[in-house]
Formats: C-alpha cells, sequence, structure tokens
C-alpha cells in the first residue's frame, strides 16, 4: 500500500490545497509543502528500509516492493506499482523539488494560491505515478495526465509574453507537442499488446509479460520508434525540442524547476525502463542515430544557450545541451554510463533548479529576465550572487560537483562503445564553460546601471539554496549512495542491451 | 392473446410508454396548461420507458412484426436515447422558464423525437428505418426553431428542416433503387441479394444513396455543412437532443445496416469509407480551430468525433462492435456534459431577437472565478472530448485506437492522432478561457441556484460519471461487451 499512497498523497493533498484558500492565502502553502516534505520521507524511509541490490537468479521478481489490483480485466491491465533503486531515486528527486518548488513560489504566486498548489501537486502526483507504474497502461495514462495541470501552471500563472509570444500559446504548444508524440507511443504500446495478443492469445498490458514478446525486426523497429518519440518529446531531443524554451520562458518559476528538474527526466527514466528493454534489439542497431541526435542537442543546446537575451531562455537551451549527454549515456548502454546517465539526471535536476530558482529570484527583484537590463548585480545583491557561481559553475561540470561526476561517467562510459562521439562531445563542455561564464558576465559582473541595493535574500530563500548547493557537493564529492541505490536497476538494462548485442553480433 | 404477442408487446413496451407519454401530456396541455406539470410528466413518462426496458432485458432477442427487432442492440440504444431525452428534458424545464410563449409543446416534441430514435434502433427493414428517421427529424424542425422570434433558431429550424428533406430525397431513392433491383427491404434479405447481385451500378448507386441519406443525419464530411449554423442557432435544449439522441439512434441504425446488408466484402468500400472517415476527423478539427462560437465549435467537434467513430465501421470486425458501444457512451455522456453547461449558463431564456443562447465563447472567460463547480463540468467535458486519461473520452479513444491498430489500419489510426493533435488546440482555448481572470463580456450567467436544479443536478452527474469511468471502466466495458457479445 506504501505504493500506492506516494501517488495519492500529493492528489489529495492537492485537494486540500484548493479547499484550505478560504482560510487564506498562508493555508495551501504550507499543506503543499507538508505533502511533499510527508512524500519526501516516505521515500527516503523506504531508501533506509531496503535492499537495492540485484535479487539473486531466479527469485520471485527483482522489485524492491510491488502492489497490484485487477483494473480492466477486458484487456489484462492492472493497477500495477512497483519500485526498484531507479524509481526510487526519482521519486526521492520529484518530492524534493517539489517542496523547492513549494517555497520558491512562496512569495512570487500571490493570486489564486489554492488552484495554484492544486495543480502543482498534481503534475507531482502525475509524475510519481510515471515512476512506479509497470503496467503499460496505466504508465501512459500518468505519463499524459500529468500535462494537464502543467498547462493550467504555465497558461495561467505565467508570465506574459517576451517578443510577442504568449504564455497560453507557449502552454499549448508544450500540450499539443507531448500529447501528440504520447498518441504514438499508445499506438506503439497497442501494437505490442497485440503482437503479444497474437503469439499467446492473451491480452495483458504488464511490464513483466511484454518484455518477452517475440517481435519480427520491423515491428519491433517500428515499435522502438513510438516509444523513443514520445520520450525524445520530453527530454527533449534536438528536431523536437520546439516546445521547451517557450515553455521554460513563460512558466513561473515552479513550473520550470519540475519542468527542467522531473519532467525531462521522466523521459529518460522512460527510455531505460521500457524503449531500452522492451526493444533491445531496434535499440541496438538505432543507438547510433540515437547518439548522434545526443550529440546534436548538445551543440545546438549549447550554441543558442549563447545566443539568448532572456535568462531563462538560456537556461532552458543549456537543459538541451545537458539532456544530449543523457542521450548519450542511455544508448552507449555500458553500466558505467548509465550509472552516469542517473548521475547526471539528479545533478542536472539541482543545478537547473537552482539557476531557475535564481532567475525567478532575479525576477521578483528586477521584474525582468532580460539580460540586457541587467549586468552589476554582484555588488547590488546580498548572498545571490555567490549562490549563481556555484550552480553556474556546477552547470558547467567543474569537479567537485554532481554535474562533474555525471558527464565524466558517461563519456568514460560511453568511449568504448561509440569513441568519436565522446571526442566530439567532449568539445560541448567547452561550450558549456562558455554559455556559463556568459551567465555570470552578463547579469552579475560588469557596470552596474543603476547603484541602489536591493533587497538581499531573506532566510527562506537563503536556506532554501544552500539546501541544493548542499545536495550538489555532496554528491559531487560523495556520489556512492546514488549509484548503490540505482546499480541493480542498471544492471538489468545493461544485461538487456548486452545480450541484444551479442545477438545481433552472433547473426552477423 | 397468443404468447408470441405478449412477449413482443412486453419487448415494445418502452416505445409504447414514450407514445402514451405523449398523449398523457396533450392531454394534461389541454386540461390545463402547467409548465412544471407538463415537465414532470414527461420525466415520469421516460422513466417508466427506461425501466421497462431495463426489465425487458431478461426477454432476450423478440422479433416484433418482421420490421422490428428487439435485441441488446437496440436495447442499449434505447438506453442511451432515453437517458439524452431525460437530461434534456431537466435542461429544457429550467431554460423554457423564460420564454414567454407556449412551453408545454417543446415536450411533445421532445418525446416524439425520442420514440422515432427507439424505432430507429430496432429497425431491421427500409420501413422502419425511414420511419423512424422522420419521427426523429420532423419534431426536432420544431424544437429547433421552438423559440421562433429569435432570428438564429427560425434559421437554424429552417436550415435542418431544407436540408433534412434532401436528405430524405437520397435515402428513399436509394431504398428504391434497392427495392427495384432486389424486390426486397427486409435488411437480412437485402444483405443476401447484395451478395447474390454483386456489382450491379443501380444496386451500388442505391447503397450509396442510402449511404448519404445517413452521412447527412451523422454530418459526415462532405455532408456536414449544415452542422455548425444549426448547432449555433438552435436552443440549448433542442441542440443538446440533436448532439446527442438522434446522433446516437441514427449511428445504431448504420451499424445494424452494415452487420447485416452493407457487409462490403470488396475493398475498395472500405478504402472509400476510410477516406471519408479521415477527412471527416481533419475538416471537423480543422474547421473548429479557428471557431470563437462554443456551440459552433461543439458543432464542428462532433463531425470530428463521428469521424473517430466510422474507423470502427470500416474496420468492421474484431473489436468493431464494442468499440462504437463504448465510444457512444463516453460520446454520449461527454456532450451532455458540456451542451449542459451552455444550457445552464443561457437558461433561463432571454429574447434577444438574434442568437438567444450564450454562446460566444468570451462569455465564459473567468467562470471558473464566478461558478468554479460549473466549469468543473465543462473542463471535465472538454478533456473528455479531448481524450485526455481519466476521463470516459479516453477509453473511447483508446478503443479506436486500438480497433485500427488490431486491424493494422495506419492511416485510419495516423488520421485519429492527427485529428486529436490538432483538436487539442481548440479544447484547450476553450479550457484556459473558463479559468482567465480577465472579465470578459459577460452578459449571461448561470443563476446562482443552478446546481439545486434538476438540469443543475444531472450535468452534476453526468461530470462524475465522466470521472468515474475514467478511472474504472471495467463496469461500462462489461456492459458493453455482453451487449456486443
Amino acid at each position: 500500500m506504501t505504493l500506492v499512497w506516494l501517488i495519492l498523497i500529493p492528489f489529495i493533498g492537492g485537494l486540500l490545497c484548493w479547499q484550505a484558500e478560504r482560510f487564506g492565502d498562508q493555508a495551501p502553502r504550507w499543506i503543499a509543502l507538508g505533502t511533499m516534505l510527508l512524500e519526501l520521507a516516505m521515500v527516503l524511509g523506504l531508501w533506509v528500509g531496503s535492499d537495492f541490490s540485484l535479487p539473486a537468479e531466479g527469485a520471485a521478481s527483482a522489485w524492491t516492493l510491488e502492489w497490484q489490483a485487477d483494473w480492466i480485466p477486458r484487456f489484462g491491465i492492472q493497477v500495477h506499482l512497483a519500485i526498484d533503486g531507479l524509481s526510487l531515486l526519482m521519486i526521492a528527486l520529484t518530492g524534493l523539488l517539489g517542496a523547492m518548488a513549494v517555497i520558491c513560489s512562496w512569495k512570487e504566486i500571490v493570486q489564486r494560491v489554492g488552484f495554484f498548489h492544486l495543480n502543482l501537486l498534481w503534475i507531482l502526483g502525475g509524475v510519481v505515478g510515471v515512476f512506479l507504474a509497470i503496467d503499460l497502461f496505466l504508465f501512459f495514462l500518468f505519463w499524459e495526465m500529468m500535462l494537464v495541470p502543467m498547462y493550467f501552471l504555465i497558461a495561467l500563472w505565467g508570465h506574459s509574453g517576451s517578443r510577442g509570444s504568449s504564455r497560453i500559446g507557449a502552454a499549448t504548444k508544450f500540450f499539443i507537442y507531448t500529447q501528440a508524440s504520447g498518441l504514438l507511443m499508445l499506438i506503439a504500446i497497442l501494437g505490442l499488446v497485440f503482437a503479444h495478443h497474437g503469439a499467446t492469445g492473451e491480452y495483458t498490458f504488464a511490464y513483466a509479460d511484454l518484455l518477452d514478446t517475440p517481435l519480427s525486426e520491423t515491428t519491433a523497429w517500428w515499435l522502438m520508434l513510438g516509444f523513443f518519440v514520445a520520450f525524445a518529446v520530453k527530454l527533449p531531443v534536438v528536431p523536437l525540442h520546439g516546445w521547451l524554451p517557450d515553455a521554460h520562458a513563460q512558466a513561473p518559476t515552479a513550473g520550470s524547476v519540475d519542468l527542467a528538474g522531473i519532467l525531462l527526466k521522466t523521459a529518460a527514466y522512460g527510455m531505460l525502463r521500457f524503449a531500452l528493454p522492451l526493444f533491445p534489439e531496434a535499440s541496438q542497431a538505432f543507438a547510433p542515430v540515437a547518439m548522434t541526435l545526443g550529440l546534436i542537442g548538445i551543440f545546438y543546446g549549447a550554441i543558442l544557450a549563447c545566443g539568448q537575451q532572456d535568462l531563462k531562455r538560456l537556461i532552458a537551451y543549456t537543459s538541451i545541451s545537458h539532456m544530449g549527454f543523457v542521450l548519450i549515456g542511455i544508448y552507449a548502454g555500458t553500466e558505467l554510463a548509465l550509472q552516469g546517465v542517473v548521475a547526471l539526471m539528479v545533478a542536472h535536476a539541482f543545478s537547473a533548479a537552482g539557476l531557475f530558482i535564481l532567475s525567478g529570484q532575479l525576477y521578483e527583484r528586477l521584474h525582468t529576465r532580460d539580460m540586457r537590463e541587467m549586468g552589476g548585480l554582484w555588488g547590488r545583491i546580498r548572498g545571490l550572487p555567490g549562490f549563481a557561481l556555484v550552480f553556474v559553475a556546477a552547470s558547467l561540470g567543474l569537479p567537485g560537483t554532481a554535474n562533474f561526476v555525471g558527464e565524466f561517467m558517461v563519456m568514460f562510459g560511453a568511449f568504448g562503445v561509440a569513441p568519436w562521439i565522446v571526442v566530439i562531445s567532449s568539445v560541448g563542455l567547452i561550450l558549456a564553460a562558455v554559455y556559463s561564464l556568459f551567465i555570470m558576465q552578463r547579469v552579475y559582473y560588469g557596470p552596474p546601471r543603476e547603484e541602489t541595493p536591493l533587497a538581499g535574500l531573506d532566510r527562506r530563500e537563503t536556506v532554501l539554496l544552500f539546501g541544493i548547493v548542499a545536495l550538489v557537493v555532496f554528491f559531487g564529492i560523495y556520489p556512492q549512495p546514488l549509484l548503490d541505490t540505482s546499480a541493480g536497476a542498471m544492471q538489468v538494462v545493461q544485461q538487456s542491451v548486452q545480450q541484444a548485442g551479442a545477438m545481433t553480433g552472433g547473426a552477423q | 392473446m397468443s404468447h408470441a404477442t405478449t412477449m413482443a408487446l412486453l419487448a415494445i413496451s418502452p416505445l409504447i410508454l414514450v407514445c402514451l407519454t405523449v398523449i398523457v401530456v396533450m392531454l394534461s396541455i389541454a386540461w390545463q396548461r402547467n409548465h412544471t406539470l407538463s415537465a414532470i410528466l414527461t420525466a415520469v413518462g421516460l422513466n417508466v420507458a427506461l425501466l421497462a426496458l431495463l426489465f425487458g432485458w431478461t426477454l432476450g432477442t423478440v422479433d416484433v412484426t418482421s420490421v422490428l427487432v428487439v435485441d441488446d442492440l437496440s436495447r442499449f440504444g434505447g438506453v442511451l436515447v432515453l437517458m439524452s431525452t431525460l437530461a434534456c428534458v431537466t435542461l429544457a424545464h429550467h431554460y423554457l422558464e423564460g420564454y414567454e410563449g407556449p412551453r408545454d409543446e417543446f415536450y411533445l416534441l421532445l418525446l416524439s423525437a425520442a420514440a422515432g430514435g427507439l424505432v430507429l434502433v430496432s429497425a431491421r427493414h427500409m420501413t422502419t428505418l425511414f420511419f423512424g428517421i422522420e419521427l426523429l427529424s420532423m419534431p426536432l424542425f420544431g424544437m429547433l426553431a421552438y423559440t421562433f422570434r429569435d432570428r438564429g433558431a427560425l434559421e437554424s429550424g429552417i436550415k435542418y428542416m431544407v436540408l433534412s428533406a434532401a436528405a430524405t430525397a437520397f435515402l428513399l431513392f436509394g431504398m428504391a433503387l434497392l427495392y427495384a433491383i432486389t424486390g426486397t427491404l427486409d435488411f437480412a434479405e437485402l444483405g443476401e441479394a447484395l451478395s447474390t447481385y454483386g456489382s450491379d451500378p443501380w444496386l451500388l448507386a442505391g447503397a450509396g444513396m442510402l449511404l448519404v441519406g445517413l452521412a447527412f443525419k451523422l454530418s459526415i464530411v462532405p455532408f456536414h455543412l449544415w452542422t455548425p449554423d444549426v448547432y449555433q442557432g438552435g436552443p440549448g435544449p433542442a441542440t443538446t437532443f440533436l448532439a446527442t439522441a438522434s446522433k446516437v439512434a441514427v449511428f445504431l441504425v448504420l451499424v445494424r445496416l452494415f452487420q447485416s446488408t452493407l457487409a462490403f466484402h470488396e475493398n475498395w468500400w472500405h478504402d472509400l469509407l476510410g477516406f471519408i472517415a479521415v477527412v471527416t476527423m481533419l475538416v471537423g478539427n480543422l474547421l473548429a480551430l479557428t471557431q470563437n462560437d462554443l456551440k459552433r465549435l461543439l458543432g464542428y467537434s462532433s463531425i470530428a468525433h463521428f469521424g473517430y467513430l466510422l474507423v470502427a465501421l470500416v474496420v468492421n470486425e474484431g473489436l468493431a462492435v464494442e468499440t462504437v458501444g463504448i465510444y457512444l457512451v463516453t460520446y454520449v455522456l461527454t456532450t451532455l456534459g458540456a451542451f449542459g453547461v451552455v444550457t445552464l449558463v443561457s437558461s433561463p431564456y432571454v429574447a434577444t431577437g438574434g442568437t438567444a443562447d450564450a454562446s460566444p465563447l468570451h462569455h465564459y472567460r473567468g467562470l471558473f472565478w464566478r461558478r468554479p463547480y460549473l466549469t468543473a463540468v465543462m473542463t471535465v467535458s472538454m478533456l473528455s472530448l479531448a481524450g485526455i486519461p481519466f476521463t470516459a473520452g479516453f477509453i473511447g479513444k483508446f478503443y479506436i485506437i486500438a480497433v485500427g491498430v488490431e486491424a493494422h489500419r495506419w492511416w485510419l489510426v495516423g488520421g485519429v492522432v492527427l485529428g486529436s493533435a490538432i483538436g487539442l488546440y481548440y479544447y484547450l482555448r476553450v479550457m484556459v478561457t473558463l479559468f482567465l481572470h480577465e472579465p470578459g463580456m459577460q452578459r449571461r450567467d448561470a443563476t446562482h441556484d443552478w446546481a439545486e436544479r434538476a438540469g443543475g443536478m444531472v450535468v452534476l452527474g453526468v461530470a462524475t460519471l465522466v470521472i468515474l469511468l475514467g478511472l474504472y471502466p471495467t463496469p461500462m466495458i462489461n456492459w458493453v461487451n455482453w451487449v456486443a457479445g
């Protein structure tokens, strides 16, 4: 039941927030914070109390905790939830970033507070559902469902247009991109289910059963593409990234934090959990294309980031660049690279969240995100620029931060598989340094536009930022707890890739 | 009375009861005009008919004369028709309170149309098909033009009448051609004859004309041109009936035709129908994109939804019948929710001379901050129309895609995906309008006591059902599966 509660708590908390609005603006905020902390505490409790190493050969199941109930027997659909090291890490991240999102919008959101927190918590509930569901129907349901509150978050509380792009336009774009690609995934899921039905005569959406569906090469290829496109839109992979900069630029801070910190990770999670293990051979054949796309993403994101005037758009493009590394790591398929992907996902969640929170705080003080209006802020705001330096350093992958660990492991792990990709992508690291220093230079150094000091960080903001910095540095120095937790899950993925490699290698 | 006759009478009793209700309401009006009494009598009559229908389920398949058959499919259709009619009655009562002219006759028309729907879902002979369609459409002319002092309503009624007449002409001509070649009007015998006569050009022309006539009623492209105007102009309750009961009944008779008669074995028929389905989805969705009038927008969206439904007919195997059932249930519920909200916001009727209902989209701006629960209903309906998970609409869309994937009809599946993606744009636009804070040109609003009225309760109930069936569709699936059995 713990798993069910993990999903239900945010949804119930959201409803409470909505209703609590009648007791004033503070009530929903505290309830939302409490909800997320409760969620976090539950996950951490699970973390401490469980063993995530792979079970012995022939054990009943590979999951640490499992829960299932019949739902739609007509198609063999179950409410089937399960958790392993990877999903646990992701859910912990969701809880943590959820709490941060609540804290950072404490003063930013002053209108319709209850409804705002309803949407915020429902997004998080949906994300937790995505990480827990291992029935493909249920997974798809959560995958699509979390778009709706996100849409509202951007459309109703977003920032109105920079250069004519409105927040509603951005929200709609986000929704249509992800929903349409999601339907492709639904087709792929159904294709898989009918293929299984054809082979065994029974309908099932269960992950474990579908894993060994016999597929012809072309079928597997098309179905894999259906999954890949859905995940690629959300990651985002470059030709499909159009929604991301707009959505980030117009979203409220909490929305950006969730979007960059968690929603993008659902895509990487989906690839690791579904796309690779369900279609190992097809994925193996597709890997060079995917890695090339990742490479393009690294450069495209970094180069476009350098040209942005809007601070949040800049950070959004850096996300594209970082996700390029994630994509390369996933399709490299070695254990080291996969573990690096996990570390990089966690690290990027923290650094991107930190940068978005900072830009939100700057916006609260300056009422602009345009970097041409900034400059020389180092002397004008107490505290904030120092934090910015830390997150920027993390973003460019400075040793000692978690990002370095992740990127290093991905590149190290991928080198044996695709040396040239790694060599070229390492040039991207230099571009990362360029855009990161751009941020520092243009926002915090240079001649100040005015001399009047701006409000410094208050206690809420300081504690929040300190928390993130501590995590970035901690996992930069001692990433082992992360790696231990995800090791089992990553070994499973790696084995399926390896077997596929052996099979295709044997065929040739 | 012989046993067979008793059985037949029992089986057809819902239809008889609805017709009796027409007479009772008419007598009651003749005796004393009382709006509420008429509405209550109508509702009671419909409920009794519904109960009779449900109890009749134990009888199994009963042939009522050689032109009507009462089986699971017709009972399924009867439930949908009667339920939507009931919802229309509750909505109409509130709506008509503001109408100065005679109010009671609306219920007579509504009941007659419902009787037509019941005949149609049981039809297995061209005569009953024709009779049902006309009995369904004729009262609708009157209902659509009921508030005839409004130009919009009058236009809508007349437009529907003229174009319906054209469709009827097609229908009759088609039947005549079929009869001329085969010498029979019975669906099953026609089916046999079709397979023996093969591709006689007159036969094909007849079948084609028959389809054109039905496609007009279902507003399938290219016979959809009347839809937006009629939806926009007609009074709320009449449009609601048109969008739900009338379309369901016609679609079910089409299903029956396909099952027995027009099971075209030649591929080009399927390809042609598939092409029409894709065009219908795309045209409906594309034309809805720029609409600023909610009722027009819903009209176009209904075109698109029948395009999706056609997928099941094109495939016509495997999950097809089940898909039709599921999709019709979800479509009816969702449409009742959406039109219910429009009608409630427009209730009670206020004469304007132009278009009486609150249909321009800007009326709904910021509705959430004035009527949160009503807006929740509308939001749920929009999400369900868009096919977002955890609403009933998603289950419908899931079935449509499943049926397409199962039959490997990738073009159709692609059309559904593309159509849904386009559709999202305008559903989202409606949704976000409801929540925007800036006050719009607010002229109309639902009355404060909307939720305590029968119409409001029905609408809330419908929205709850949409959510519940989205969360736990198993009862619905079991029911439809058993019907499709």
